[in-house]
């Protein structure tokens, strides 16, 4: 009877592997090959871009998203196609009013990037420019789009790598939005 | 012929893993670009997934190298320089996951599983040992004792 057991040892192994595949194929969240966030929970780190445009001469820093409000920084790029995946959920937020966004264009000509937010519109409140990748690296911004939620004193409540779909904005940005007041 | 296939090989010797380090960006000092490539290969390249950033040629790659020269010319040690992208990136960037409870089954799982192999493997051969070792009943000893005597009168089978 026990030597029988013994045999269905690799049966009972197989059962483990394939529950724990079949757990991590339930959930579009639990993405082996995301990375975890460091900058969560973190305040925003020390940076200042320049503008897009030259009606904004201030450009973006830190102290623009330290202001009491709850604000969605963007890194996008006109060359980034999942950019303009999720960039109508953009022009609907920003129709809506109910949170600030802005954008930093990662490694982008300004051309570039003005035409493209010409051609499809522009969400942003705000837009800075980060031409080297540096302050993307400060951010911890492995690539475009991430989408980072700041609550009212200035820290990172939230890292979304990859574009926004309508689930992750329902199911997770906006509620994150509510409950930190925005 | 054995000359062409003698330089051939010598060529193959003088191969060596190709670098993405580009010329500007090696630093001056030979002792500190030598810290920076040792470094860099110990640092992922976040968006080519195994890569080190020593050997990718991805943009964030190139970043980060420079980050790492910047931070060694400005008096890090190797570990600062570490920690500075740890601090940004997770322990994802090091391409050897640091010692601690939720990477204890990575380290030791290898020689867990290996210990689990030899247990078992003892145990198959213990169960198969021959039952036989535990020895004969009197029943039987007298028996084998009878078929003795008998043979050494009626055996008729070959011998030496």
């Amino acid at each position: 009877m026990r030597s029988r057991l013994f045999f269905l040892a690799p049966v009972a192994v197989f059962l483990v592997i394939a529950g724990y595949m079949a757990w991590g194929l339930m959930d579009p969240e639990r993405n082996p090959s995301a990375v975890p966030s460091a900058r969560v929970d973190q305040p925003v780190p020390l940076f200042a871009v320049p503008a897009l445009y030259d009606s904004e001469p201030d450009g973006l820093a830190t102290a623009d998203l330290t202001n009491g409000k709850v604000t969605l920084v963007n890194f996008f790029a006109s060359w980034c196609v999942p950019c303009q995946v999720e960039h109508p959920l953009f022009m609907q937020l920003a129709a809506q009013g109910k949170v600030e966004l802005v954008g930093i264009a990662y490694r982008d000509k300004r051309a570039d990037t003005r035409n493209w937010l010409k051609a499809l519109g522009n969400p942003y409140s705000k837009i800075g420019v980060d031409q080297n990748g540096r302050t993307a690296i400060e951010w911890g911004v492995s690539g475009v789009p991430e989408t980072f939620v700041i609550d009212r004193e200035g820290r990172i409540r939230y890292q979304h790598i990859g574009p926004i779909h309508e689930r992750d904005l329902t199911g997770k940005i906006l509620p994150l939005i509510e409950e930190l007041g925005g | 012929m054995s000359r062409t296939l003698l330089a051939l090989a010598v060529l193959f010797l003088l191969a060596v893993p190709a670098a993405a380090v580009e010329p500007d960006e090696v630093l001056d000092d030979p002792a500190l670009e030598a810290r920076a490539r040792t470094l860099s290969q110990e640092i992922r390249c976040l968006v080519c997934q195994n890569e080190s950033i020593d050997s990718s040629n991805a943009d964030l790659a190139k970043d980060l190298r420079i980050i790492v020269r910047e931070r060694l010319v400005a008096g890090d040690s190797d570990q600062e320089v570490l920690d500075y992208l740890v601090a940004r990136y997770g322990d994802y960037v090091l391409l050897r996951p640091p010692v601690k409870p939720g990477t204890y089954l990575l380290w030791f799982g290898p020689a867990l599983l290996l210990a689990l192999g030899v247990l078992s493997v003892a145990i198959y051969f213990r169960r198969r040992r021959p039952p036989q070792a535990a020895g004969l009943s009197a029943e039987e000893e007298a028996r084998v004792a009878t078929l003795m005597d008998q043979g050494d009168d009626t055996d008729t089978g070959p011998r030496s």
